[in-house]
């Protein structure tokens, strides 16, 4: 086995490993990077509930949406972030259909990625409702109004493809932290420790009985979440497909969406395990193989990304309709040329570099790509909602957007509120599925005779 | 049942190997109340101490279908029974648009049967169970392999047991407290 092919570090072993993974989330002591980081987005999260609480007292007329713009940051944000929630479904349940072995030591961490993002994610289209308080109204329920949401819209199967995901990640996650729980519990080192691992744990006690349907279970999870996530991101393009605008009325926004959405989603992936790896020094567990392994699939889901913009443009010209050619050359040209042609640069001709093994091998600069592709997805974005409105069919209803200090804060406030939770999340909870990497384990001491039962 | 202050009688392994070969020696020697704990899923181990099939499929199938039929039927109600509303003179009952709610309901019932069927079926949440009483136990979460033979075991006697235990070349053998 090279070098390049180990998932896991030789030397690890059951106990090593629960004890190295346990103890990030058992030890007493707080280094001072986590509460240095901690705190700054601790700080930021609260200029979040600032501009929530200020947006909830004068409306949605603080952010820069107009009309014809009526769709600002907040959209753009929301199809960001949950695009990236897509890598940690895609991690967690397609790889493990698949048995890709080198899923176990990150799928955890992407879970509880998917998890932040999507909250983050669904905070958008309900502040931006205008009156947010009323956001109940989306779903149905018998009302003195005697009325109902309207299901021929894909603005109402957002809101059921959305906390339909929300709902099966966080029992995906959580279902996958039960056995792990159970372990961090029988290691406390302290009453509160105890009890609050052995309620998470449910009483987990390994029971082969419990193995049996528990994998079963978990299986048939990741089977489900596989064609809901395609589904999610398919929805949230349908949002955009179903206007007659030119720019979104494209049958290839499904498939171009879901594979933008697992493009940033592993960008984010990547821009987050590499820094944590090195804080807590988990090169045991993800090695050089996982990076590079997430460093492909963002290259080959790049190149969908990049067909999809193509087709666009050649579509914009063969449908020979003027808005449509129009749109395409207002994208290129018009007020918002920096916005297209950095998104370009940074989706398709930067990442072109990770074909080189050095830039993949090389964590420093799979970091930066990385953070070009997080960069250049938010413009992706910013394009489609922004330069498809702005000048639509009539030029006297055109007119344009800029983001107002209000929308920057709530962005970055999200942010600060995803990093927040992640900070939380790595010093609470085991940021590697413990039992997982014991079946690893398994594999590799199991002597031949044994594996002929499987 | 000989003791009903006993539960059954325990052994502790050190690899998922040992622990297979005594769980075949145990179903072997008439052992019926085998069970078996390990801090990761062992293939075929459920097949030896004869846990052959697990309803959690059919559940989740179940889930599933009452979902798909309940989230369609929902909006059907919603657009064709409760408020009919003639949009752009489209047909009432414009079913192509109803899939991806109808999608998407099947999808969360048929995960919310997975897990909360899976935990039923486990008897999960269990505060306590007689097995955490052995102090060695605390393995069985990280590194160790344990087999436990029920006192209810109709083959089950105090002292046969526990010298049939201490010869399948395990660590430590005690007795679970119920």
């Amino acid at each position: 086995m090279t070098d390049e092919e180990i998932v896991l570090a030789p030397k690890q072993t059951y106990e090593t490993a629960t004890r190295d993974i346990g103890e990030i989330a058992l030890t007493g002591k707080f280094r001072f990077g986590w509460v240095a980081g901690f705190a700054v987005s601790f700080l930021i999260t609260m200029a979040l509930f600032t501009a929530i609480g200020y947006l909830f007292l004068r409306g949605i007329g603080i952010w820069g949406v107009n009309v014809p713009i009526a769709w600002g940051l907040a959209i753009v944000n929301f199809v960001w972030w949950i695009g990236i929630g897509h890598a940690g479904t895609l991690i967690s349940a397609i790889l493990l259909l698949l048995k890709q072995d080198w899923r176990t030591s990150i799928n955890r961490f992407a879970e509880a990625m998917t998890l932040f993002a999507v909250a983050c994610a669904g905070m958008f289209p309900i502040l931006h409702l205008g009156r947010p308080w009323l956001f109940y109204w989306l779903l149905p329920y018998p009302n003195t109004m005697y009325l109902w949401p309207q299901p021929r819209s894909p603005l109402i199967w957002d809101v059921f493809a959305v906390s339909t995901y929300l709902t099966v990640s966080l029992l995906f996650w959580y279902v996958g932290l039960v056995p792990d729980c159970a372990a961090l519990r029988d290691r406390a080192k302290n009453r509160a420790q105890q009890i609050i691992y052995g309620v998470l744990a449910l009483g987990w006690r390994g029971s082969t009985e419990h193995w049996a349907r528990y994998e079963m279970a978990y299986l048939l999870l990741a089977g489900l979440a596989t064609p809901l996530v395609v589904s999610v991101h398919t929805v949230v393009s349908f949002d955009f497909s179903i206007a007659i605008l030119p720019g979104w009325h494209t049958t290839i926004f499904p498939p171009y969406f879901v594979a933008g959405a697992i493009y940033s989603g592993f960008a984010m992936v990547l821009s987050l395990m590499i820094p944590l790896r090195r804080y807590y020094h988990l090169y045991d567990f993800v090695t050089s193989r996982h990076l590079q392994a997430m460093a492909k699939v963002m290259l080959a889901t790049g190149l969908i990304v990049a067909y999809g913009y193509a087709m666009e443009t050649f579509m914009s010209w063969y449908s020979a309709n003027t808005f449509e050619e129009f749109m395409m050359k207002n994208r290129m040209t018009g007020p918002y040329w920096p916005f297209y042609w950095s998104l370009i640069a940074c989706n398709i001709v930067i990442p072109q570099s990770l074909w080189s093994a050095r830039v993949r091998n090389n964590p420093v600069t799979l970091w930066f790509v990385a953070m070009v592709v997080n960069v250049g997805m938010w413009l992706e974005r910013f394009v489609i909602v922004i330069t498809s409105l702005h000048r639509d069919f009539l030029p006297s209803s055109w007119d344009m957007y800029w983001p107002t200090f209000w929308d920057w804060t709530t962005f970055t406030g999200t942010i600060g509120f995803f990093l927040a939770c992640l900070f939380l999340f790595v010093r609470g909870l085991p940021i590697i599925s413990i039992f997982e990497v014991r079946e690893l384990v398994h594999e590799r001491i199991r002597p031949p005779v044994g594996s002929a039962h499987d | 049942m000989t003791d009903p202050e006993i539960y059954g009688i325990m052994v502790e392994f050190e690899t998922a190997e040992e622990l297979i070969h005594a769980a075949r020696a145990a179903m072997a020697a008439g052992y019926t109340r085998v069970e078996t704990y390990t801090p990761m899923p062992v293939h075929g181990l459920a097949e030896i101490i004869g846990v052959h099939r697990t309803p959690v499929a059919r559940i989740v199938f179940t889930g599933g279908l009452l979902g798909c039929i309940g989230g369609y039927a929902l909006q059907y109600y919603m657009t064709v029974i409760s408020y009919a509303h003639n949009v752009g003179g489209r047909p009432v009952h414009s079913w192509p648009a109803y899939i991806p709610v109808t999608f998407e309901t099947t999808v969360l019932c048929a995960a919310l049967s997975a897990v909360f069927g899976m935990l039923a079926l486990n008897r999960l949440p269990m505060p306590y169970h007689p097995a955490f009483n052995v102090p060695a136990f605390k393995r069985a979460t990280q590194d160790r392999f344990f087999l436990c033979i029920r006192a209810k075991d109709p083959q089950f006697d105090i002292s046969g047991t526990r010298s049939f235990l201490q010869k399948q070349g395990g660590l430590e053998v005690a007795n679970v407290e119920a």
